[in-house]
């Protein structure tokens, strides 16, 4: 296609430009604080500058943000979000709930929307089974989610009251999702594959094959190849 | 609190430099090996990449898992302390204006976390007024850092492939990477589109340079430095280490320089610093004093080192020091290849950065603008961070996952089975363009603002013009092509306008200012010569991106580190002369 026609497609809206994933917009400002239960601190085990080594120190002298009550809330949440499947363990046994208590700190414009969030939750679950989300039985449990979960359900339009719950299930899942596929488990069950010293030699023949795309001659020519196999 | 008083260093070098990044780095390894005695004053603390470690860490290293802070925007294992905004260290802008400085606080500044991509400039680049009316000749032309540029390439290590492009010269390269899978793609997309594509041209070593440092073992972490291999060019890791194994060069770092003190005659003799350790006033003495903290840290320096005999700042009886301040324009697009949803998994991690980019393809005489940009691409199955996945409920419902057309959101087994189907599809472009300098765009000693040092800050008086603006409207239309030839859908960056000048990033935002101190052959229109000399006080030196007349659409390092190399060997040869 040539740049004429493929501009005249752009300006007629046949390309897709939809917002969906906001690749942008996700490292949110932050600013503070620290962890909880003083059992489970996670550790930087990375280079610190100066600053950043006393403000650390700083967050992790404050104590948990979240209430126990709170921390079990999201534990459930997060293992419905990312139970154990064939693949891999669960958001609980990641780790995620005590990722949380700490971003909120790091990043305190979690913090409200968290914590409303989770009262929004018990008091939407006391009014439907007359006990807090945690007391339920996990039909019951399922029986809230599913009414929140799916952002593009028709009972949203109609059932304005319930935005409040769809936003707070957003954030959780997100945080759940991040929380999850950047712990150990999580990063072994997606498959990534890199950081570790390795040697690139070009997208594997069959992935070429897959795709029918290939190297040209002058790259094949021209790029770096290894040979041996002590690197 | 006790008399402030000031302690001097008993040594008296033969040159003092200000700075440790690629200008500051390249004066010291040059002036140390030649015997001379040279002292750094650098504003951060020590860095030593072999001891300073976030090479090869795991995303649950970090426990806010790789996100950004004040102290790392780039992330939490980006190499750089410190960025847009210090604390105890502000600047402000004029109203109306814009302007975000960024400023590396540790010893190699921003060489440590920078992109690598080491591009010389071209004849024309120097040459510009010359060609389009707009701007300023720089005094020198390529001939004239040809040779230095060969020299960098060699010392320091670039791969790339010798295109034979007028403007985009040649070098003396090591064998570039393939492409990955996604720039297979991109590039087939952006030859449609008319959109040269070449290998990357990254200071990056693919093979043995020399016994110092190692081979590239292709983590793609280059941002946070090459601790294990020393196989990217960062000031450290390449220049101070092995300076100071000469025995000539002496860091102090935590040391902020305030002012460069002056004699009588005018004459450079030296310069005051704090000590950030013990607060304490020092001077410090030289022969020759080297400026190489960054143009607007340079320009700062200047302009508040004002005496009887510089009493406009020092270097600065043209009134240029601050003016003509410029960054690298913008615009940036991205989103996914659908065709590579539930990919194979293997190690794609290649070099940090990108192994293809495209060079300036067009002629501006037939274009809305008059300058060109460079396109820089990105994508693919990079390690999983903060902010992983996010937004996912906007993607489950439009696109079937392994044949499946789901519910937007959900959770459980099938949403773990959507963030595997996704993963690794993604992919972006950038474009880095250039400005025309001009003298309404400056920065200024701000008269009522001082640092916690009590060092008066910089005030910005900066706007993008026309130019740009039209620049980066091009930008985001050749993206867009380029996304649709390759059957790419586009997930951000797509829906700018004019409301938001099509997405031109704000000035200081692509961190590669210059212009401040510019050379010129006319002291009443430049401050430096073409040796990078003030024409008002002839042991002075500047050899940041300060001394750049324009920084054509190229990134700056490799142009730094040939003219620094070039100053450093005129201040020898005018030493042997006792002309200094």
């Amino acid at each position: 296609m040539d740049r004429r026609q493929s501009l005249k497609l752009i300006a007629t809206g046949a390309i897709a430009s939809g917002a969906l994933v906001a690749g942008c917009a996700t490292d949110d400002k932050k600013d503070k604080k620290t962890d909880a239960p003083a059992a489970d601190k996670p550790e930087f085990t990375t280079d610190r500058s100066p600053e950043e080594a006393e403000f650390e120190r700083a967050l992790k002298a404050k104590g948990a943000f979240f209430t126990p009550h709170e921390m079990a809330t999201i534990t459930v949440l997060a293992d419905i979000i990312i139970p154990r499947d064939n693949v891999s363990g669960s958001a609980s046994e990641a780790g995620v709930p005590a990722f949380m208590d700490f971003i909120v700190q790091d990043m305190p414009q979690h913090q409200t929307p968290m914590r409303g969030g989770l009262r929004w939750m018990d008091t939407q679950s006391i009014k439907r089974f007359g006990k807090n989300f945690v007391d339920c039985t996990p039909a019951e449990r399922i029986t809230l989610v599913d009414l929140i979960a799916y952002p593009e359900r028709e009972h949203l339009k109609k059932d304005k009251k319930l935005a409040p719950g769809v936003a707070f299930f957003s954030l959780m899942r997100n945080l759940t999702v991040t929380g999850f596929y950047t712990s150990e488990i999580g990063v072994k069950d997606l498959g990534y594959a890199g950081n570790r010293p390795n040697q690139w030699n070009g997208v594997p023949a069959d992935v070429l094959q897959q795709y029918n795309v290939s190297y040209t001659e002058k790259e094949i020519k021209e790029c770096v190849q290894f040979t041996d196999n002590n690197g | 609190m006790g008399d402030v008083q000031v302690k001097k260093q008993p040594k008296k070098y033969d040159v003092v430099i200000v700075g440790s990044g690629a200008g500051g780095g390249m004066a010291a390894y040059t002036l140390a090996n030649a015997g001379l005695e040279v002292c750094m004053i650098e504003a951060g603390p020590m860095y030593d990449p072999q001891k300073n470690i976030t090479q090869l860490k795991n995303p649950w290293d970090s426990p806010r898992r790789g996100a950004s802070t004040k102290f790392r925007p780039f992330g939490d294992f980006d190499a750089c302390y410190w960025g847009w905004s210090i604390d105890g260290e502000p600047y402000t802008k004029k109203e109306g204006t814009q302007f975000d400085w960024w400023r590396a606080r540790m010893l190699g500044g921003r060489t440590n976390h920078w992109g690598r991509i080491s591009l010389r400039f071209g004849p024309k680049d120097f040459k510009r007024r010359s060609i389009d009316g707009l701007g300023e000749d720089w005094p020198i032309g390529y001939d004239d850092i040809k040779p230095y540029y060969d020299r960098v390439d060699k010392l320091i290590g670039v791969f790339g492939t010798n295109e034979g492009l007028e403007n985009d010269p040649d070098g003396i390269f090591l064998p570039p990477p393939r492409p990955r899978l996604h720039e297979l793609f991109l590039k087939k997309g952006a030859t449609e589109a008319g959109v040269r594509v070449i290998p990357s041209r990254l200071s990056i070593l693919t093979q043995k340079l020399n016994e110092d440092r190692g081979v590239c073992f292709f983590c793609g972490q280059c941002n946070r430095n090459c601790s294990m291999a020393k196989a990217d060019f960062s000031s450290p890791n390449v220049l101070i280490y092995p300076a100071l194994k000469t025995g000539k060069l002496t860091v102090l770092a935590n040391s902020m320089a305030r002012e460069v003190l002056t004699n009588n005659e005018g004459l450079a003799t030296g310069v005051s610093y704090v000590s950030k350790e013990d607060m304490q006033e020092y001077q410090v003495e030289g022969r020759v004093v080297i400026l190489a903290a960054s143009a607007c840290e340079s320009a700062r320096l200047l302009l508040n080192s004002t005496s009887t005999r510089h009493e406009n700042g020092l270097a600065n009886n043209s009134n240029v020091v601050g003016k003509y301040l410029h960054d690298s324009t913008g615009a940036a697009l991205g989103g996914f290849i659908p065709t590579l949803f539930g990919r194979k998994r293997y190690n794609e991690d290649g070099v940090g950065g990108a192994h293809i980019y495209s060079p300036w393809w067009l002629d501006n005489r037939k274009l809305d603008f008059p300058r060109g940009y460079h396109i820089e691409y990105w994508g693919g199955m990079g390690q999983p961070s903060y902010g992983f996945n996010w937004g996912i409920e906007k993607m489950n419902g439009k696109y079937p996952v392994n044949g499946q057309q789901k519910e937007a959101g959900g959770y459980g087994a099938s949403l773990k089975e959507d963030n595997r189907f996704f993963w690794g599809a993604s992919v972006g472009m950038a474009g880095r363009g250039e400005a025309i300098p001009v003298d309404s765009n400056y920065c200024e000693i701000d008269p009522s603002v001082v640092d916690k040092y009590g060092i008066p800050v910089l005030r910005f008086n900066f706007k993008w013009s026309e130019n740009e603006i039209r620049q980066a409207r091009h930008m985001k239309q050749t993206f867009k092509e380029i996304m649709h030839n390759m059957g790419a859908v586009i997930t951000w960056g797509g829906d700018d306008d004019a409301s938001n000048n099509y997405g031109l990033s704000k000035p200081g935002e692509i961190i590669h200012e210059a212009g401040t101190v510019r050379m010129g052959n006319d002291p009443k229109r430049s401050a430096l010569n073409k040796y990078s000399q003030a024409h008002d006080c002839k042991n002075l030196f500047c050899v940041d991106g300060g001394q750049f007349v324009s920084q054509a659409d190229k990134n700056i390092t490799w142009t730094i580190l040939a003219l620094s190399m070039r100053a450093s060997e005129y201040i020898i040869e005018e030493m042997k002369k006792q002309n200094l």
